[in-house]
C-alpha cells in the first residue's frame, strides 16, 4: 500500500522537462524500437452492453494520436482503459513494455503518474482553489517543498496563459476555457510522458477551442510528450494529430467487423475507403436520417 | 441477488478503507476539514434536538408518574432513557441526516464529474483520500455529540420537570443520580461508535456508487440517509441485547427506578 507514497526524485521530474523542437519530436518518434502504449484485444462490456471489442492499437513515443468517433462509440472508455481507470473485460494493455494487468497497486500508481490526464470538464476539485488543484499531484508525490510547489504552480499556470491572480480563485469562478487550461496545467505539473486529453474543446467557443489546440501543440513543443486526444472536433483532430483512429459504436457493427474504421494520417481522412469515415469527417448524417424517418434511431 | 452483491461490495469497500486506515494515516489537512464538518457544525443541532427530546420525555411521562405519586422519580426515567438509548440514537440520526446525506451528495457529485477518476489518475487512492478522513471524523466525534445530546436532554428534562412542573429539585436530582450507572453511560457511547462507522461507510459507499446525473446524486443522498437510519436501529437492537447480557452478568440485580 505504501508504495503509492514512494517519492519521485524531483530532479528527475525536472530532467524530463526539455525544450525540444517539433523536428526533434518527429525524429524521436521515428527512432523508437518498441511502442510506448500497446493495446492487445481489448474488450470492455458493461452489464450486457459491449462497448469495445477486440481493439488492437500501438502508440509510439512522441506521437500525437487523435481518437475520433461519434458519441457512445467507446472513445473515452478506451482512453480510461489505457490508464487503468477502467479494467478491460479481456485483453491487455502494455505501457513501456510492461503489462498493466501484471501490476500491483503501487506499480500501477507509478505508471499513472507518468500520465497527465485532462478530463472533459476539467474535473477540478471544487473544494480546492486553482492553486491547490494544480499543486495536488506535486503534493501527492511528497517530494517538494512548498516554495518549489508555489514556483512550479505559477510557472505552469503562466504556461497555459493564466495570470497568477487566478491561483486563489475557486473552479466555480472560472469560465469553461479557463477550467480546461487549469486542468492542463495540473496534468503537466509532474512532467508526464503521456498526456491524455478527453474532448479538450467540447463546449468551448471557436476561439477558445483554437487556444486549447495551440496549447496542445505548444505542450508537445515544450515537453517530449506522447499525446492521446479523444475528440469529435475534426478541426482539433486535423490540427494537432499525426495519426487519427476512428472508432464506431459496437452496436452498429457486425460481429466480424473491426471497431476501428480508420487508422492513418489526418490528411487521408477525406479520402478514406469507408463511407462512414467520410460521412463523419464531413458531418453528414447519412443513413441516420433514414433511421430517424423509420423511427429506428437509437 | 443485487442485495447480496451490494453487501459483498460494501464489505470489500470497508476492508479497503480499513487497510488504508491502518497502513497509511490520512494527511492532517483533510482530517481537520472533516472534523470541523462532522463535529463543530453538528454540535448546535444535536444540542438543540437533545434539549427538546429531554423536555418531551418529561411532558409525556409526567401524567402517569403523577397519577401514582412518583413525580420525583421522573428524572431517573428521563436520564436513563436518554443516556442508554435516545441520546446515542438521536445524535446518530442527526449525523446521518446532516452529515451522511451531505457526504453521499459530495462524493456522488465527485463521481459524476470525474473528480474521483481524476484522483486515481493522479496516483491518489480515492478511498484513502476521501473515505478514511470521513470515517475517522464520524467514529471519533460521534461520542462527543452523543455526550452533548445526553447532557442537553438531561438539562431539558430537568428544566421542564423542576421549573415548569414544579417537581422537588433535590428529590429529582437524587433519583436521577440513582437511576443512571456508569455502565449506562458507557454503553450509550460505545454504541455510538458503531453508529458513526455505519453512517460513514454507508454514506461514502452510496456516494462512490452514485448513478449519473442530478437524479443519481439525489438518490445517493436519500438512500444514504435511509439505509444509515435503518442500519443504526438494527445495530442498536443487536448491541442493546449484547450490552444488556453483559450488564446483567456484571450486576445480576440490576437497577430499579422504584
Amino acid at each position: 500500500m505504501s508504495e503509492s507514497s514512494e517519492p519521485v526524485d524531483d530532479e528527475e521530474l525536472f530532467d524530463r522537462e526539455t525544450e525540444i523542437s517539433p523536428e526533434s519530436s518527429a525524429d524521436q518518434s521515428s527512432s523508437v524500437e518498441h511502442p510506448l502504449i500497446m493495446a492487445r484485444d481489448i474488450s470492455v462490456v458493461f452489464d450486457d452492453q459491449s462497448v469495445l471489442l477486440n481493439i488492437n492499437m500501438e502508440i509510439t513515443r512522441g506521437q500525437t494520436v487523435a481518437i475520433i468517433g461519434e458519441s457512445g462509440c467507446g472513445k473515452t472508455v478506451f482512453m480510461k482503459t489505457l490508464v487503468g481507470l477502467v479494467n478491460p473485460t479481456c485483453g491487455e494493455i502494455y505501457f513501456d513494455g510492461e503489462g498493466l494487468h501484471h501490476m500491483g497497486y503501487g506499480e500501477l500508481t507509478r505508471v499513472r503518474r507518468r500520465f497527465g490526464f485532462v478530463f472533459q470538464n476539467a474535473a477540478l476539485f471544487d473544494s480546492m482553489s486553482v492553486f491547490e488543484n494544480v499543486a495536488f499531484p506535486l503534493r501527492q508525490s511528497e517530494v517538494v517543498s512548498e516554495t518549489v510547489v508555489e514556483e512550479r504552480v505559477l510557472q505552469h499556470l503562466a504556461e497555459v496563459g493564466l495570470p497568477s491572480n487566478v491561483a486563489s480563485k475557486r473552479p466555480a469562478e472560472l469560465s469553461g476555457g479557463m477550467r480546461k487550461r487549469v486542468g492542463l496545467a495540473r496534468a503537466l505539473i509532474l512532467k508526464p510522458e503521456v498526456v491524455v486529453y478527453d474532448e479538450p474543446t467540447t463546449g468551448l467557443d471557436p476561439i477558445m477551442s483554437d487556444v486549447i489546440n495551440e496549447l496542445i501543440l505548444d505542450t508537445r513543443r515544450r515537453y517530449p510528450v506522447t499525446s492521446v486526444v479523444v475528440t469529435h472536433d475534426m478541426h482539433t483532430a486535423r490540427k494537432v494529430a499525426d495519426r487519427v483512429l476512428m472508432f464506431y459504436p459496437r452496436s452498429r457493427l457486425d460481429d466480424a467487423e473491426s471497431q476501428v474504421l480508420f487508422d492513418g494520417p489526418p490528411s487521408d481522412l477525406e479520402h478514406a475507403e469507408d463511407r462512414r469515415v467520410r460521412q463523419f469527417v464531413r458531418g453528414e448524417a447519412g443513413e441516420r436520417l433514414n433511421e430517424l424517418s423509420q423511427g429506428l434511431s437509437v | 441477488m443485487d442485495g447480496i452483491t451490494t453487501i459483498g461490495d460494501m464489505t470489500l469497500f470497508t476492508w479497503r478503507m480499513l487497510k488504508w486506515l491502518f497502513t497509511r494515516p490520512p494527511c492532517r489537512g483533510t482530517v481537520l476539514v472533516n472534523f470541523y464538518q462532522v463535529g463543530a457544525l453538528s454540535l448546535p443541532v444535536v444540542a438543540l434536538t437533545g434539549t427538546f427530546i429531554g423536555m418531551v420525555l418529561a411532558v409525556q411521562s409526567y401524567a402517569q408518574f403523577h397519577a401514582i405519586g412518583l413525580d420525583s422519580r421522573l428524572g431517573a426515567v428521563i436520564n436513563s432513557t436518554l443516556v442508554k438509548e435516545l441520546g446515542p440514537v438521536l445524535a446518530a440520526t442527526m449525523l446521518a441526516g446532516r452529515v451522511g446525506g451531505a457526504m453521499a451528495a459530495v462524493l456522488g457529485t465527485m463521481r459524476v464529474t470525474e473528480q474521483i477518476d481524476a484522483l486515481t489518475a493522479m496516483g491518489a487512492d480515492p478511498i484513502h483520500y476521501l473515505v478514511v478522513p470521513r470515517f475517522l471524523a464520524c467514529i471519533l466525534l460521534i461520542p462527543s455529540l452523543t455526550i452533548m445530546a445526553d447532557f442537553m436532554g438531561i438539562v431539558g428534562g430537568y428544566f421542564y420537570s423542576v421549573i415548569i412542573l414544579g417537581i422537588d429539585h433535590a428529590a429529582y436530582l437524587n433519583h436521577s443520580r440513582d437511576g443512571v450507572t456508569g455502565f449506562d453511560l458507557f454503553s450509550g457511547i460505545f454504541k455510538s461508535v458503531f453508529f458513526g462507522s455505519t453512517i460513514a461507510i454507508v454514506s461514502c459507499y452510496r456516494g462512490f456508487n452514485c448513478e449519473a446525473g442530478a437524479e443519481g446524486v439525489g438518490k445517493a443522498a436519500t438512500t444514504a440517509f435511509v439505509y444509515s437510519f435503518v442500519l443504526i436501529l438494527a445495530v442498536d437492537l443487536f448491541l442493546t441485547i449484547v450490552m444488556n447480557s453483559i450488564y446483567y452478568t456484571i450486576y445480576p440485580n440490576g437497577t430499579s427506578f422504584l
